[in-house]
């Protein structure tokens, strides 16, 4: 039988400032009718760009040679009109971010009725019939109500959920999904897959499942590609490259997951923070004047207290309010309640007041590329903190200072001399954990800080965070919806949910013995895929 | 909607009347006044001038006479060209502006957009960098280079439109002036629709719609729509300075705008006069912000005013 898509000496370049770089170097494989196919690798790996360029999607400056034929037809150097009349129609697309992948300034009715319109010649009446049924099968509820919803109005799930009503609206032969679910919660992660599995059965269509997540490969396709570096590494049924990998990178993948745990806290460690019955509530403004409010708790009465040396995982699904409990103990957010640190009362204390108290007291946020400013060198992002806390230093003695809270986190002191933008997720995030710790905080909150890295650099991240944390006595507040990193952090664990804990223990008696229902669904999500398959999902034979 | 623009509207009240009380007070702070010439009045004329006027009366009780005249609509009578008032003056003179002004918004927002969103579709080819190069152009050369040249060329070599004059606004008579006013304009739009595009177009929802076939057309009419955000943003108070005249334009063609009050009002201390002149462009700017907020929420379903 012809393959659905057929790859071949495929080799991408792009050209930039810095030269030339070469992306994917000669790649071919092929996918046959009806499987799901798992392309897997870490950011740069190049297997987003393989199937980009196989769809004719490349940035402006890339260029690709080779072959990749989509039933005996080649794509590569195809007019973008002969594209036009192929994508959409025989090949779709899904993409990582459903936030921002439909235009915010049309209804999701319009966008989906261009997109039946494209293909096929029906009225515009019609087309808007035909949108609500799409939306109606990818589990939309009151389908035909949606269609005047504007992309904003939606939740990430139900927008990714659109993104698949228009990449199946004319039952293409290959759909790549590009990390679905990579930007989702762990419970509209499994819904989603199982979404997708569920309408490959009813269609028949071939899947290019790109993801960095194992387990979900395990779960949802039978043959994988593992890449590094623009190559093919290891090739071959999930189950052989599960149970014997071939290849040194395939084993550091899977070994990829954080692991360890953390060591005890001293029995007499004595208390650093308490925060009791924190309270953080929104005001939306309703009716003509805004007299009308509708309030919404984001944190509703939750209590929680830290020793020094110990880490309390903070976990929850978007929404949870668990940011923002962490960000109202900074008093980044405005919260009412009680917050004492070091016997010190914090939260009736003005902006002014806190100031002094704040160089003990600081943060990491999950965005490595958003949080650290593009215009200041690294030296001068890191000991920025020292000009206002400790004012008596002096350039060199500061200078001096931010080295070496470089080389703690394990940078070379000379890259303070350069700006953010040379620097690699993994390595801003160090940079990032490197300006927390100059000061000699004693309590530092995470947010989220390894959720935007890939596996084995999260995996690195943790080590130095438990090593820093050994080294300095430092509590940490760590903020975050992976719970096999919370595992591999925490001392304790307190589940959020609506702005509550629903749960707090020891993490592994937490781990190992859920109580409240919500605990139970988030670790099913999370960690049962790593054993077995989700319900519904036929990975191709 | 309605409750945002009510409200809008009744929040421009007080900056307008700050505005007014501003400029009554700083015009007055300039030494002179509109009956000091070069040979100097008798006293007892001069004194029966400034009590015509009411300018012999404190300056406060100026001010709220003012203020009270301009509750009921009166401007006051300019102190300079005796015989009309100043509503007289600015009804003639801002149809006549308002006019040339209206005209070069409608050719900078169709032109500059539609030169733009070319360029950005072309990025970094030749077409692309024309439009660049024309853009920088219209913003460095000024309006007192360009109109005479548009001038001699087709008023004088060509002879194909008069150089000059209002002619109760004849369309052979509008063209040049309008080109000239709307000719920086429509560089600065091409600049920011060009710019504001080329980053849509490397958005996700644009590869969304190429991964979904809707290639070419459909890419440059969503592209257009958000790079469209920015310069509507532009277009308001740019919208406001040129419906109320430009001095320059007028001057060089002759025209009869209300450009010209603003300086010929001040060099006078024609203080009624400029004072209206400066109500006018307030009410202008204040429209116009306002007209601006309402279509950004058309534009933009994710703004909302409430």
């Amino acid at each position: 039988m012809a393959p659905v898509l057929a790859i071949r000496d495929l080799d991408i370049r792009f050209r930039t400032g810095a030269g030339e770089l070469h992306a994917v170097k000669r790649v071919s494989f092929a996918i046959e009718k009806g499987e799901t196919l798992a392309i897997v690798g870490e950011s740069g790996s190049g297997k987003s760009q393989t199937m980009l360029a196989a769809l004719g999607l490349l940035a402006a400056n890339g260029g690709v040679t080779g072959s990749a034929k989509l039933n005996g037809i080649e794509l590569v150097g195809a007019s973008q009109s002969a594209l036009d009349e192929l994508r959409g129609r025989k090949v779709a697309m899904i993409f990582q971010e459903p936030m921002t992948s439909l235009d915010p300034l049309y209804t999701i009715g319009a966008q989906l009725v261009k997109v039946l319109r494209r293909h096929k010649p029906i009225s515009r009446v019609a087309a808007r019939e035909e949108a609500a049924a799409l939306l109606d099968r990818v589990r939309i509820p009151d389908a035909a109500a949606r269609l005047d919803s504007y992309p904003h109005e939606m939740s990430g799930g139900q927008r990714q959920r659109v993104m698949i009503a228009m990449a199946l609206a004319h039952g293409p032969d290959l759909l790549v999904a590009d990390e679905p679910t990579t930007a989702l919660d762990v419970t509209i992660q499994a819904e989603i897959l199982e979404l997708l599995g569920a309408l490959q059965r009813e269609l028949g269509m071939a899947i290019a499942f790109i993801t960095h997540d194992l387990g979900l490969v395990r779960r949802f396709a039978k043959r994988v590609i593992v890449m590094r570096g623009g190559e093919i590494v290891e090739h071959g049924a999930v189950a052989d490259i599960f149970s014997m990998p071939k290849h040194d990178y395939t084993k550091a993948l899977l070994d990829a997951e954080p692991a360890g745990r953390k060591a005890p806290v001293a029995a007499d460690a004595p208390i650093v923070l308490t925060a009791d019955d924190i309270r953080v509530e929104y005001e939306i403004l309703r009716g003509m004047f805004g007299r009308r409010t509708l309030m919404v708790k984001a944190v509703d009465g939750v209590s929680i207290a830290l020793r020094a040396g110990e880490t309390l995982g903070l976990v929850g699904e978007s929404g949870s309010g668990k940011s923002t409990l962490a960000r109202s103990i900074v008093r980044l957010a405005p919260a009412t309640g009680l917050v004492r640190f070091e016997d010190r009362a914090l939260l009736p204390l003005s902006k002014s007041e806190i100031r002094p108290i704040r160089k003990t007291l600081q943060m990491v946020f999950q965005d490595p590329y958003g949080s650290l400013s593009p215009r200041m060198s690294v030296g001068e992002i890191v000991s920025e903190g020292l000009r206002v806390h400790e004012p008596g230093l002096t350039a060199s003695q500061r200078d001096a200072r931010a080295a070496s809270a470089l080389e703690e986190v394990r940078l070379d002191p000379e890259m303070r001399r350069r700006f953010p933008h040379e620097f690699s997720g993994g390595q801003r995030q160090r940079i990032a954990i490197a300006r927390a710790i100059v000061l000699r905080p004693k309590l530092v909150i995470l947010d989220e800080p390894t959720s935007a890295l890939d596996r084995t650099i999260q995996k690195a991240i943790v080590e130095l965070l438990r090593d820093l944390q050994a080294r300095h006595g430092l509590a940490y507040l760590f903020v975050s919806h992976d719970l096999a990193t919370v595992r591999a952090m925490a001392d304790r664990i307190a589940v959020m949910k609506d702005g509550k804990i629903v749960e707090e223990g020891e993490t592994e008696s937490l781990l190992a013995n859920p109580r409240a229902d919500y605990t139970r669904r988030l670790l099913a999500a999370a960690f049962t895929g790593k054993v077995e398959r989700v319900k519904g999902i036929e990975p191709s034979s | 909607m309605l409750g945002f623009v009510l409200r809008r509207f009744l929040s421009a009240i007080p900056t307008l009347f700050v505005v007014i009380t501003l400029s009554f007070f700083l015009m007055r702070l300039a030494p002179g006044g509109p009956f000091d010439l070069e040979r100097p009045l008798e006293a007892k004329i001069m004194e029966n001038l400034q009590r015509a006027y009411g300018l012999d009366l404190p300056l406060h009780e100026q001010y709220l006479r003012y203020l009270g005249n301009l509750l009921r609509g009166d401007l006051g009578p300019s102190f300079f060209m005796r015989d009309f008032s100043v509503a007289q003056i600015l009804m003639q003179g801002l149809p006549v502006s308002m006019a040339l002004g209206g005209g070069a918004i409608l050719l900078a927002l169709v032109l500059g957009a539609g030169l733009g969103a070319f360029a950005a579709m072309r990025q970094n080819t030749g077409a692309d960098h024309a439009v660049v190069g024309f853009a920088t152009a219209g913003v460095t050369i000024p309006n007192f280079v360009v109109a005479p040249v548009l001038q001699i060329v087709f008023g004088l070599t060509l002879a194909w439109l008069p150089v000059g004059g209002w002619n109760n606004g004849a369309l052979r008579n509008v063209i040049l002036p309008v080109i000239v006013l709307a000719l920086p304009q429509i560089a600065v739009v091409a600049r920011m629709t060009r710019a504001a595009m080329i980053e849509t177009l490397r958005a996700d929802h644009i590869r969304t719609l190429r991964s979904l076939g809707l290639g070419g057309r459909h890419v440059a009419e969503h592209g257009l729509r958000a790079a469209l955000l920015p310069v509507v943003s532009y277009l308001g108070p740019t919208a406001a300075a040129l419906l109320t005249g430009s001095v320059v334009v007028e001057t060089i063609f002759g025209l009869p705008g209300i450009g010209r009050y603003f300086v010929e009002g001040a060099l006078n201390r024609d203080y009624t006069l400029v004072m209206g002149t400066v109500v006018v462009v307030a009410v202008f700017v204040l429209v116009f912000n306002l007209i601006v907020d309402i279509l950004y929420a058309l534009l933009d379903p994710r703004v909302r005013y409430e």
